[in-house]
């Protein structure tokens, strides 16, 4: 059994990549003629300093962390699922339809049968996915990408055509009825009980992965396929499972950001939450409280980005540049070691401690 | 005048000590034998010597110069090769791109021609009978090693480093390695090989070091030395190596195995039953169905033709897990691809084949406690020398690992065992361990399939022994009806002249 003391050297180790990636970024910012001081205290400021920023970081997480916590359900079982985006299209766009489809039910039952609906969709594009993986053997990212491209356009032919909102100038749906939708935390925030549920998945993983045969299996095919054939696990169904749990997680996230924040299906409302969740689910380690870590520290540095253009005048790109030196010096353990170490040579070169 | 010497070697892994303070000559142009048990530190010393592992203490002098190896580059330039136990080759390569793989001749354009000449001619001199057009994917385990050693000859090594180098081949393979090494010894090579096995030892060596806890213990000349001397010393306690089998009447058929067609070259379907408390060896060079015939009783592979009966019913086609329920114990013969999940903990390691029974997981959810007390209790049972159950698999020594195999299998309290080639790789304490363990079990009025490439396990272990050869059964008879001889006609393919001999 792990105990907290042993995640702490991980723990000081991404903080460690934290502190570089301001430092380094802080100098492109003066080359480039900006004020790093002035930059990352708005940064910090947009992120953290009022209840409502605050809650803007919390809201711009919650798409994170399934994505995050969907990667690396793939992850265990030793496969790559680029698919989360098409999956979370595919799953958002079923549980508006059910949602749409069952106006004036009630929302006790509207709520779960629309949720679940979306996750179904997602679960079966990512067990599909799974199958031709095993069955044709072609590698899973290849048939993941061509299936991103379809789920996405085929979302977008039903909002620019059959489902189009009446009246509307974008490509989108009708307003979902507000009883199906995500409670707000906080009034004029974004900030919904979508939060709660993402911590409930999160629990539910670790728990899946330390506790559950399916779990075991899964991880098992992921280390040594071999062995778990040989040990009685049905490869071809456990990899479809993996697969399928990680699109089934994966659509959560769309679900969550259409009844959370648009209110509706909108042609392309992802910025590539599918794609970042990858380098969430690597950064925190494929441990789901590490992803929630880590969904929470891109969802404040999004949230700070807009704050820093504004205040200190600094393109809101700059965040980007920041996020991915976080990723690079996590993802690089001996480049951070590395740097820790000639820094501490030096100083006791020069005698300080 | 040794040609090598290491002083004093000290190397440390954080706080175990791998070699203490080992001093290690070999001469020019002999054959010396580093002989200890699995953990003795044979690898770690002559891993120091070529190079991927720098000692804490001592100093290593060749031709009387202090000399500083830190790579594999270094220990090349100086005239010192390794061939590993794990190959180390391109898979989609061909002999020759692998030879000279890193040391090619030419300069912007490799020189094929003049390559090929240079490891054609090595190849000659030794007697290697390698294609080296073929793809390495394509060779036995025999060939690869051949590409190995070529290899290191390719590079200039005067000395060769052989780490077990008959762990991974089949006896007739052995021998003719054996003779090579000889071969070479007369072209003027120096010989190292690491190994474990006695019989190799006093075959081919001229002088033989035995380390033990990774002390040394001495070095000796062969010629004056004995088998049982060698084993005392390596083992540090005096040991028997014959067993106590004890005459014993069996039970009812456990296994049934009806008409099966093991290769689909193979002339005639395979019978045999297995009944309770006897062993039922299993015998044939390597590749002759043996592999098919585990994967078929697990049922790994599907049983197209005759059918498979535990206890009286029929298995063919239940699938793995199924047969997995009924309790069937089972060693696979590459326990490390098939056996272990290597990154994850002893405690997840050993719900791998018991995650399909109602005692480890209840409704789907794995009951830890159980799991970690019955594993905990198996290990110590069958000595798994382990710190903590939440160490990773790999941190296990080879012999360990197999150990833990060994407990996790026969801890199921299995009806059937299949076990394929459990002392592959082990030392003489462990191999003791693992005869003893499954004449145990046989006591206990088990079913044990034993196939196995040690012939000597086969004769003192079994009552009944088949010949596999081609994917036929080419006779059943007890184990007291064969000679050495016989059998290996019968390995061969051939039925021995004699009238009398019938076979089933």
């Amino acid at each position: 059994m792990k105990r907290i003391a042993d995640y702490l050297p991980g723990i000081l180790y991404a903080f460690a990549a934290i502190v570089l990636a301001i430092l380094v970024s802080s100098g492109i910012m003066l080359l480039i003629g900006n004020d790093p001081l002035l930059a990352f205290t708005a940064l910090f400021d947009g992120a953290f300093g009022s209840v409502n920023s605050l809650a803007n970081t919390l809201s711009m997480s919650i798409p994170l962390m399934f994505t995050g916590l969907a990667f690396s359900y793939a992850m265990k079982g030793g496969l790559f699922n680029i698919g989360g985006e098409g999956q979370l299209y595919i799953g958002a766009f079923a549980s508006t339809v059910v949602a749409l489809a069952l106006q004036g039910a009630p929302a006790v039952i509207v709520m779960p049968l629309a949720i679940l609906s979306g996750m179904l969709a997602g679960g079966l594009l990512g067990g599909f996915i799974g199958l031709i993986k095993v069955k044709l053997r072609v590698h899973e990212v290849i048939v993941a990408i061509m299936f991103n491209y379809i789920a996405m356009l085929l979302t977008s032919y039903f909002v620019n055509g059959p489902l189009l909102a009446e009246g509307s100038m974008t490509p989108q749906t009708e307003r979902i009825p507000d009883a199906f939708l995500f409670t707000r935390i906080l009034p004029r925030t974004q900030l919904t009980t979508a939060l709660y549920l993402g911590l409930v998945v999160a629990v539910a993983t670790y728990f899946f992965f330390k506790k559950t045969r399916i779990g075991y299996n899964i991880r098992a095919v992921g280390e040594n396929p071999t062995a778990a054939k040989v040990s009685g696990v049905n490869i071809t169904a456990t990899t479809m499972l993996a697969m399928g749990l990680s699109g089934s997680v994966a659509a959560l996230a769309g679900i969550t950001e259409v009844f959370g924040k648009h209110d509706r299906f909108i042609d392309g409302f992802s910025p590539g939450f599918g794609f970042t969740g990858i380098a969430v689910a690597v950064l925190g380690n494929n441990n789901p409280f590490g992803i929630i870590a880590t969904a929470l520290l891109f969802g404040a540095l999004n949230s700070g980005a807009l704050r820093m253009s504004h205040a200190a005048g600094i393109s809101s790109s700059m965040v980007m540049v920041v996020q991915g030196l976080v990723i690079l010096f996590v993802a690089t353990p001996a480049i951070t070691r590395g740097i820790f170490k000639a820094v501490r040579v030096r100083r006791l070169a020069h005698g300080k401690p | 005048m040794p040609s090598i010497e290491m002083r004093g070697i000290t190397k440390r892994f954080s706080n175990v000590v791998a070699n203490d303070e080992v001093t290690f000559c070999v001469s020019q142009g002999e054959i010396h034998s580093l002989l200890g048990e699995n953990g003795a530190g044979k690898s770690t010393l002559m891993k120091v010597l070529f190079g991927l592992y720098k000692q804490d203490e001592g100093e290593i002098i060749i031709d009387g110069r202090r000399v500083d190896i830190r790579s594999p580059r270094d220990a090349y330039h100086l005239g010192i090769g390794m061939v590993h136990q794990h190959f180390m080759l391109v898979n989609n390569m061909s002999v020759l791109e692998n030879i000279i793989l890193g040391n090619e001749q030419g300069n912007v354009v490799i020189d094929k021609q003049k390559n090929r000449e240079i490891v054609q001619r090595l190849s000659a001199l030794y007697n290697f009978e390698v294609d080296l057009d073929a793809k390495i994917s394509s060779l036995s385990v025999g060939m690869k090693q051949r590409v190995e050693i070529l290899k290191t000859l390719y590079r200039g090594a005067e000395m060769i480093i052989f780490d077990e180098p008959t762990a991974v081949l089949t006896p007739l393979e052995s021998s003719q390695l054996l003779a090579m090494l000889t071969d070479m010894k007369k072209q003027g090579k120096t010989i190292v090989f690491i190994t474990h096995k006695l019989g190799e030892t006093m075959a081919v060596s001229d002088k033989v070091t035995v380390l033990r806890g990774g002390k040394l213990v001495g070095t000796l000349d062969t010629a004056s030395t004995t088998p049982e001397e060698l084993a005392r010393l390596m083992v540090g306690r005096e040991i028997t190596f014959d067993i106590d089998k004890k005459t014993k009447q069996t039970g009812e058929v456990v296994l049934s195995v009806q008409g099966v067609k093991l290769m689909p070259n193979s002339q005639s379907t395979c019978s045999f039953d297995i009944r309770a408390g006897e062993v039922f060896g299993v015998a044939g060079v390597d590749g002759n169905g043996q592999q098919e015939l585990e994967e078929v009783v697990m049922g790994l592979t599907g049983c197209k033709t005759g059918r498979i009966l535990l206890n009286g019913k029929e298995i063919s086609s239940m699938s793995v897990a199924a047969r997995r329920k009924l309790k069937i114990g089972y060693i696979p013969s590459d326990r490390f691809k098939q056996a272990i999940l290597p990154r994850y903990n002893l405690t997840d390691n050993y719900l791998l084949g018991n995650q399909f029974s109602d005692d480890f997981v209840k409704r789907g959810i794995v009951s830890h406690k159980f799991l970690k007390k019955r594993a905990g209790e198996q290990m110590k049972g069958f000595d798994v020398r382990f710190a903590d159950d939440g160490q990773s698999m790999n941190s296990l020594s080879g012999g360990n690992q197999q150990k833990f195999v060994l407990s996790r299998e026969v801890g199921k309290n299995p009806a059937l065992i299949v076990a394929c080639q459990p002392v592959r790789g082990l030392d003489i304490n462990a191999i003791q361990f693992v005869r003893n363990t499954l004449l145990e079990l046989r006591e206990r009025n088990k079913a044990i399939l034993l196939i196995s490439a040690e012939l000597s396990d086969l004769f003192q272990l079994s009552d009944r022994i088949g010949v596999l050869y081609k994917g036929d059964l080419m006779a059943v008879r007890p184990a007291e009806q064969y000679t050495n001889e016989s059998i290996s006609l019968l390995m061969a393919g051939r039925e021995a002249g004699d009238a009398d001999e019938t076979d089933r």
